[in-house]
């Protein structure tokens, strides 16, 4: 009879969402995606993803060790960040980018900063900016899908007019994937069908991943002549990547509802300016950082009022 | 005894890089490769114990209201003969470390040195301090200079070290490598202060 009266203290209410489950939905969401890079990329693809998802691994166990903190590769977050990081890499990179990229990640972006829950920006986006700019050729080496990988360019630069004698692919192949790109980014499809699994169970809610994709889709309409350029706009490129599974995560985006609407403006808006504007064909990694950075003044700022706390001076 | 514990004190104990974190601008900028480091801290350590001298001569002297602007004219003097000495004797050099060179001026370390200590000391104490705090300064600039040079170009001081199958890092002669190679090094550096700290 004692055990059955327990008397602890609040919060009551209990939830069997833990970091691991949280964690294992991402998983089960990319995995479309992944299946996807394999079959476009074939062997290359596998090697990469496999790569950095035991570099990641690794790294975080081996950091842990050295800073006698318990050893927490089971929660599954590290698996996340290497996938992520695999999905942001050319199919032709050489076998070293994603340990390097999954190393600086891990050791520099998250365990530097306090391990989970504590990084200021996306790991596996930091890690990518990081490769980019360390490597800016391998990084930008697309070739197309299928066993021939002859060189080619994203849809995003033949739109921008980078690549001269190229032709735009159809929609149906940038909608599936069949295009040049990094390994998870290709098939628009696929990402939204994980994306929706998120939604549906929960670990990501619409405001992000949507008010980041409207604003995109609103700002090429508008400055980018009509709507076949948008649907590009929207669909190639790692929108979609972006906005579901990079831009939503937890540690790095605001947590207030008001300030993540703004976050996902600020991030469509930063992207359109880059993608119209900018240097680059796409903008959606620097983006995601740069509104990772004003995420803590969003929530300081949008943050509900306490009940009863009277505004000072008011 | 106190010649070395002054010289100890620039060198290790309140290293101007490491522990004090002066000078971050030059830190920063020009140790995308270890001659320039090395160039930029032998410049700043000559300034230094020559200012340190000079102001610790005329201490006495100058009304502590206007010390400051005293101490900058002291330094701008001393920051213009090198940088002619330098465009005349060293013009690659001259070239690579541009305008790094007269803003020497406004590196808070020496004037720092200069309130903290040489305003307070004799000439000789404050001659061995400029000596230990520069010659501090230039051993970590050449430290994080070397680091950012390998892993940003594969060579050290100019000389290729990994073969061509070494693809460098262009980020770590980028900015951004600055900062990550200086947080990097001062975290190893606190992780070795603090082990020694224990043992003994």
């Amino acid at each position: 009879m004692d055990n059955k009266l327990i008397v602890s203290s609040s919060p009551h209410i209990r939830s069997d969402e833990t970091i691991s489950r949280i964690m294992l939905d991402v998983i089960i969401a990319l995995l479309p995606a992944t299946l996807a890079s394999i079959y476009y990329f074939r062997f290359n693809a596998l090697k990469l993803i496999v790569l950095a998802v035991l570099t990641a691994v690794a790294t975080e166990a081996l950091i842990q060790k050295l800073l006698k903190k318990p050893i927490t590769v089971n929660d599954l977050s590290a698996v996340v960040t290497g996938l992520l990081l695999a999905f942001n890499i050319p199919s032709s990179a050489p076998w070293w980018i994603p340990v390097i990229g999954s190393a600086f990640a891990i050791a520099i972006v998250k365990q530097a900063f306090g391990g989970l829950g504590h990084n200021f920006m996306n790991p596996a986006l930091a890690a990518r900016a990081m490769l980019l700019a360390s490597w800016p050729v391998i990084m930008t080496n697309w070739v197309t899908p299928g066993p021939e990988a002859v060189s080619t360019a994203t849809p995003l630069a033949i739109l921008k007019g980078e690549a001269a004698n190229q032709v735009l692919p159809s929609l149906k192949d940038v909608f599936f994937g069949n295009v040049g790109g990094c390994l998870g980014e290709t098939s628009a499809i696929l990402l939204i069908l994980g994306g929706l699994y998120l939604l549906y169970r929960g670990v990501i809610n619409w405001r992000i991943p949507f008010t980041y994709i409207g604003t995109v889709a609103v700002m090429m309409l508008i400055f980018d002549g009509g709507f076949n350029n948008m649907v590009y706009h929207i669909f190639a490129g790692g929108l979609m990547l972006g906005a579901f599974f990079m831009a939503t995560d937890y540690a790095s985006s605001p947590v207030t509802p008001k300030g993540q609407i703004i976050f996902g403006i600020g991030c469509g808006v930063i992207t359109s300016v880059i993608r119209l504007y900018g240097g680059y064909p796409e903008g959606v990694s620097y983006s995601i950082l740069l509104m990772n950075i004003v995420a803590p003044l969003l929530d300081k700022y949008t943050s509900p009022r306490v009940f009863g706390e009277v505004k000072q001076n008011g | 005894m106190k010649f070395i514990d002054n010289l100890k004190n620039g060198l290790l104990k309140e290293n101007p890089t490491f522990v004090q974190l002066l000078g971050m601008c030059p830190t920063l900028a020009v140790t995308t490769t270890a001659s320039d480091a090395m160039a930029m801290g032998l410049a700043t350590t000559t300034v230094l114990i020559s200012s340190n001298f000079v102001i610790s001569l005329l201490r006495k002297f100058i009304p502590s209201k206007i010390r400051i602007p005293s101490y900058i004219v002291i330094v701008a003097g001393f920051v213009t003969l090198i940088d002619i000495f330098m465009h005349a004797y060293a013009i690659d050099l001259y070239r690579s470390l541009g305008l790094f060179i007269p803003l020497i001026v406004v590196n808070c370390l020496i004037l720092g040195r200069a309130e903290s200590f040489a305003s307070k000391n004799n000439p000789i104490d404050s001659i061995v301090d400029g000596i230990g705090m520069g010659l501090g300064f230039t051993w970590a600039l050449t430290l994080l200079g070397i680091v950012r040079e390998l892993l940003g170009a594969g060579s050290i001081f100019g000389v290729q070290i990994f073969g061509e199958a070494f693809k460098p890092a262009i980020i770590m002669i980028l900015p951004p490598g600055a900062f990550l190679a200086l947080g990097i090094l001062i975290g190893l550096f606190n992780w070795i202060k603090s082990r020694k700290t224990t043992r003994v």
